[in-house]
């Protein structure tokens, strides 16, 4: 008890603190759009990789309806803990109409209630898990979801790759690669009709490099294909593990492969992985494909990735809501953006369901003489 | 504590609740929950001052009974539909899938299954030596992380539990803080905190004096991880989110901070730390981002943060080993010399 | 499970296990001398692979130069952590001391994350550790042979220099009591830092090393392995070099076969370290090799 005097010392300057810092508010010929993504930690490269085009987007159209659209960026350090905070800051003190965010579904999923009680629309560029936008009507996203690409990459294997039996390695403590992992599983055992398609599932821990036991147990089983659902920093060297121990048969894997650091670490090793992602440059979708990738391209001076053009989407989707809505009220644009259809995005055309999910094409990749090659188009059924 | 102290001690004990209410309905949403984030981390630094800091034992596996008190706490209160959403790769074991409980018994059971997990850990670990305690501690904080990832269908793995419904409150954080400082207070004046003191000075001596090492070994660490796990609960609501990943040994190592900035062995020293640590933490964000001096800006880089709360804690460790309070705590004969001699002599 | 793939786990965990059995010599060597468990150690490591990094891809020096450099630039750079974080607290309780080093640990961390960015870089790999052999069916990569090589002439030198020359006379006496060496006219700072000096190097050749078999270096590559080789050390006895060693290979091999005859268990990896150290703690706290030490009143 007699530590509560100092306690409400200090409860009462950190109160004024605060209570002060509420007074700012934007200027109203600025539109904020907040932007949460890891730009550290364990994913800063993907985090990265969508702020690059959330901004070349911002360069490109910098207004809308007649005002500055100004872009807030906040880290959430790969962390939950963080991504919440992040969330509510933007809402809370920078007040922002909109959020695009973020890389990495734990992140997006962590930040969901926040944004929902404050109705504040976010949306999110890449993050695939199905339950972010679950049951939270201010939650959107500009990609497909993993139920989809997990079959899409099924149905890849089964008549493509021609694969009856497949081995699954999945990232046990990331929960996109678990869940991607059981959507392939589903659609698998219902394409072969045999229960014992999957012959076996072997996991890994985020940061793991030495996949030497499991891969060997793998060979052993002789599958036709294997599905490793992780991200890049873990699945070159997987593959690269499972080379040099003298399996051969394709490895496929989902959108997070794609970065140059697979290339990179994988070198000749990961020819011919395939990989299911949202966008190629070889084939620009729609007119805004093609601006993006040339400014793209003269800004930074390299191809584009997948979630680059997804970050540019999310901007154009929340810019193109808000000219629809006439306003920057929050749940105004909330509702503009919920009606988005047919929108010629650089990733492809958006069309947002129900749940606030975009329904579009998966494009299949594979990496060809040390570069990502584009190999085919699927629609959903 | 003195008679005429106890008046003014009430008297303090209603201006705060006081401030806690006008804090409430006047903060805005995001310095609220760095408030209520505070608190929790209060109640935190408490839990892991009493084993390390009265007790002397190195430990640094709180991130595991946080994480037990979490999930516990979070699997109860989640409504049957929630459960079901959660759980979309593997249902639920069947035995929770229609347990609901309210808020407080949860959390009160959370805190018991962290400290029934910490009293079998104790057992077999509290024998070795500092160095060594540390590290297997910190092992069964990891082996608890990793087992709670693998297990689908008990905690969801890796894909974790959301819309946990957002119970804390400035209240509940701030509530619980109160009541665990009032607890450590007495705990610590009572023989039982005299005997953590006297194991924390000198094991071989306080042997001699007939102070069974072991049995108060095993009550400090148990009973700070029952707070923890209350603690974790508690953080859980606030998030609305929780996932393994959440309880690695960095966590374990902000509340370190949090505890040796304020004073290894200090109650005040935590609360205040907890405090300062928190704010400080979020102020320092600008240091990612641009820095704007009004006369210069500065390009700051992500990740300067925790680069200086590690310098900070070296800093402190090294050359300012009490910390912030030392050993000492908050009197109010402190209180009133400290007055006194700010604004010269007043009373004899 | 047939005699092929047997062999082909064991020498992966004979190669995983000397990997570890490098960095854990380090551990033992400086909580020999000063009861400490450094663990900044596995950041030495980190920093190790990463300054071999820039020094091949910067510079123009050839790779055995660009990796000797990087040797020395480690090694100054472990010294210099011994300097600032552990010697001012020489007489401090232990608790500071390992509060100091958990901050070391953490700070280098951060530092490499603002520096060397969050992404991943891709070890340069010379191709005489990258070539593919195979023998019996079995395939091994050239840099699995090569490492208990290292390992294996890095222990004999050690041992050398421990039990043959001077200095090694002197490590053994400051190990065995401060204050009756400082007697005997041994300068124990020298000798420490000589000690770090040496496990640094051990652990810049472990991060090299590390880097050519899995050619990807992230800031927090050094926290896991970090922890597992000291449990090494601990396993085989704490204090002494050639239970490091023996630590370090059981620890690898361990790691293997368990995933090898229980694959459902892959995703529990990490722990099984830990539940091994525990064990250990419990029924011989001195380790394998180690002798038991009783506690003076």
């Amino acid at each position: 008890m007699k530590k509560i005097m100092v306690m409400l010392m200090f409860v009462l300057i950190a109160g004024l603190v605060f209570a002060g810092g509420e007074q700012e508010q934007g200027s109203s010929d600025v539109i904020k759009i907040g932007v949460f993504e890891p730009m550290t930690g364990a994913n800063a490269a993907g985090g990265a990789m969508e702020v690059e085009g959330i901004k070349l987007a911002n360069k490109l159209y910098p207004e809308v309806l007649g005002k500055k659209v100004e872009v807030v960026i906040v880290d959430n350090k790969s962390d939950k803990v963080e991504a919440a905070n992040a969330a509510a800051r933007l809402v809370d003190k920078e007040k922002v109409t909109a959020i695009i965010g973020s890389w990495g579904s734990s992140f997006s999923m962590a930040a969901g209630s926040i944004v929902k009680e404050a109705q504040i629309p976010t949306v999110g560029a890449s993050c695939t898990n199905p339950l972010v936008t679950m049951g939270n009507d201010y939650y959107f996203r500009v990609c497909f979801i993993d139920t989809f690409q997990g079959a899409v990459m099924a149905n890849y294997a089964y008549k493509e790759v021609g694969a009856r039996k497949v081995a699954i390695v999945q990232e046990i403590s990331n929960d996109y690669s678990v869940g991607l992992a059981k959507f392939f599983t589903d659609e698998f055992k219902r394409l072969t009709g045999d229960e014992n398609a999957i012959v076996a599932v072997s996991n890994y821990n985020t940061g793991d490099m030495d996949f030497t036991a499991q891969v060997t147990n793998l060979k052993s089983l002789n599958p036709d294909a294997v599905f490793a659902p992780g991200n890049y920093t873990e699945s070159a060297l997987l593959i690269k593990q499972a080379r040099e121990l003298g399996m051969d048969v394709p490895f496929l894997g989902g959108d997070t492969w794609e970065a140059p650091e697979f290339l990179d670490v994988g070198k000749k090793n990961v020819e011919g992985a395939y990989f299911s992602t949202f966008f190629t440059t070889e084939i620009p979708i729609t007119e805004t494909s093609e601006i993006f990738i040339d400014e793209y391209r003269k800004e930074y001076n390299k191809e584009p990735a997948a979630v680059t053009a997804l970050g540019f989407d999310a901007y154009m989707v929340i810019l193109d809501a808000i000219e629809r809505a006439g306003s920057d009220d929050p749940v105004a644009v909330r509702d503009a953006i919920a009606t988005t259809k047919g929108y010629p995005g650089a990733a492809g055309i958006i069309t947002l369901d129900a749940t606030g999910d975009a329904v579009k094409n998966a494009v299949i990749k594979t990496v060809k003489d040390g570069n990502f090659a584009f190999v085919t188009t699927i629609v959903p059924e | 504590m003195k008679k005429k102290y106890i008046l003014l001690t009430i008297i303090a004990l209603l201006l705060g609740i006081g401030l806690l209410a006008v804090l409430d309905a006047s903060l805005g949403a995001y310095p609220k929950r760095i408030f209520i984030l505070a608190g929790i981390y209060v109640t935190l630094a408490l839990s892991l001052n009493l084993i390390n800091g009265f007790t002397g034992l190195f430990t640094l596996g709180h991130a595991g009974f946080m994480a037990v008190g979490a999930y516990t706490c979070a699997l109860l209160t989640m409504p049957p539909e929630l459960k079901e959403m959660n759980f979309f790769l593997k249902p639920i074991v069947p035995w929770l899938a229609n347990v609901q409980w309210p808020f407080l018994p949860a959390l009160l059971l959370g805190g018991v299954l962290a400290g029934v997990i910490g009293f079998l850990i104790a057992a077999p670990v509290l024998r070795l030596r500092d160095d060594y305690l540390a590290i297997a501690t910190l092992g069964f904080g990891e082996i608890i992380r990793i087992i709670f990832t693998n297990t689908q269908t008990l905690t969801n793995g890796a894909l974790g539990l959301k819309a946990l419904p957002r119970f804390t409150t400035v209240w509940w954080s701030w509530g619980v803080a109160a009541v665990t400082v009032f607890f450590m207070v007495n705990l610590i004046n009572s023989s039982y905190g005299k005997a953590f003191k006297a194991i924390r000075e000198d094991e071989v001596a306080a042997e001699a004096m007939g102070i069974s090492l072991f049995k108060h070994k095993v009550i400090s660490f148990t009973i700070g991880s029952v707070i923890a796990g209350i603690g974790g609960a508690l953080m859980g609501h606030l998030l609305g989110a929780i996932d393994p990943l959440m309880f690695r040994f960095l966590m374990t190592f902000n509340i370190l901070l949090i505890v040796v900035l304020g004073g290894i062995g200090s109650i005040t020293g935590s609360v205040i730390g907890a405090i300062v640590v928190t704010i400080v933490m979020e102020v320092l964000r600008v240091l990612d981002g641009v820095i704007n001096l009004g006369f210069m800006t500065i390009q700051g880089k992500p990740g300067m943060r925790m680069v200086i709360f590690s310098a900070l804690l070296m800093a402190v460790v090294i050359l300012y080993q009490k910390g912030l309070m030392g050993r000492n705590e908050f009197t109010w004969d402190g209180f009133f010399r400290g007055v006194n001699k700010l604004t010269g002599r007043k009373k004899g | 499970m047939s005699v092929q793939l047997f062999f082909q786990h064991l020498a992966n965990g004979l190669s995983l296990g000397s990997l570890y059995a490098l960095i854990a010599i380090g551990y033992t060597m400086v909580y020999g001398i000063l009861r400490l468990i450094n663990f900044a150690h596995g950041e030495i490591f980190m920093i190790g692979a990463y300054t071999a990094f820039y020094l091949v891809t910067l510079t123009f020096l050839p790779w055995f130069a660009a990796f000797v450099v990087a040797l020395g630039i480690t090694c100054i750079l472990g010294m210099g952590v011994e300097r600032i974080a552990y010697r001012p607290l020489r007489d401090h309780p232990r608790i500071s001391v390992m509060i100091s080093a958990i901050g070391a640990s953490f700070f280098i961390q951060n530092l490499a994350i603002v520096i060397f960015g969050g992404r991943p870089k891709t070890f340069p790999v010379p191709p005489m550790f990258g070539t593919i052999i195979t023998i019996g069916g079995v395939n091994i990569v050239s840099i699995t042979f090569i490492i208990p090589i290292i390992t294996l002439i890095a222990l004999f030198v050690l041992l050398f220099i421990v039990n043959k020359t001077k200095t090694g006379m002197a490590m053994r006496a400051v190990s065995t009591d401060h204050e009756t060496a400082r007697l005997m006219a041994i300068n124990v700072d020298n000798i420490i830092s000589i000690t770090f000096a040496i496990g640094s190097t051990l652990a810049a050749i472990g991060g090299i090393m590390w880097g050519l078999k899995y050619p990807q270096l992230l800031p927090i590559m050094g926290l896991i392995p970090g922890l597992k080789c000291f449990i090494a050390a601990v396993v085989g006895g704490i204090g002494n070099i050639k239970g490091a060693v023996l630590g370090g290979f059981l620890l690898g091999l361990m790691e293997i076969m368990i995933i090898a005859f229980l694959p459902a268990l892959s995703g529990y990896r990490d722990a099984f370290a830990f539940v091994l150290l525990i064990v250990i703690l419990l029924v011989r706290p001195s380790g394998i090799l180690g002798s038991v030490q009783g506690e003076k009143v």
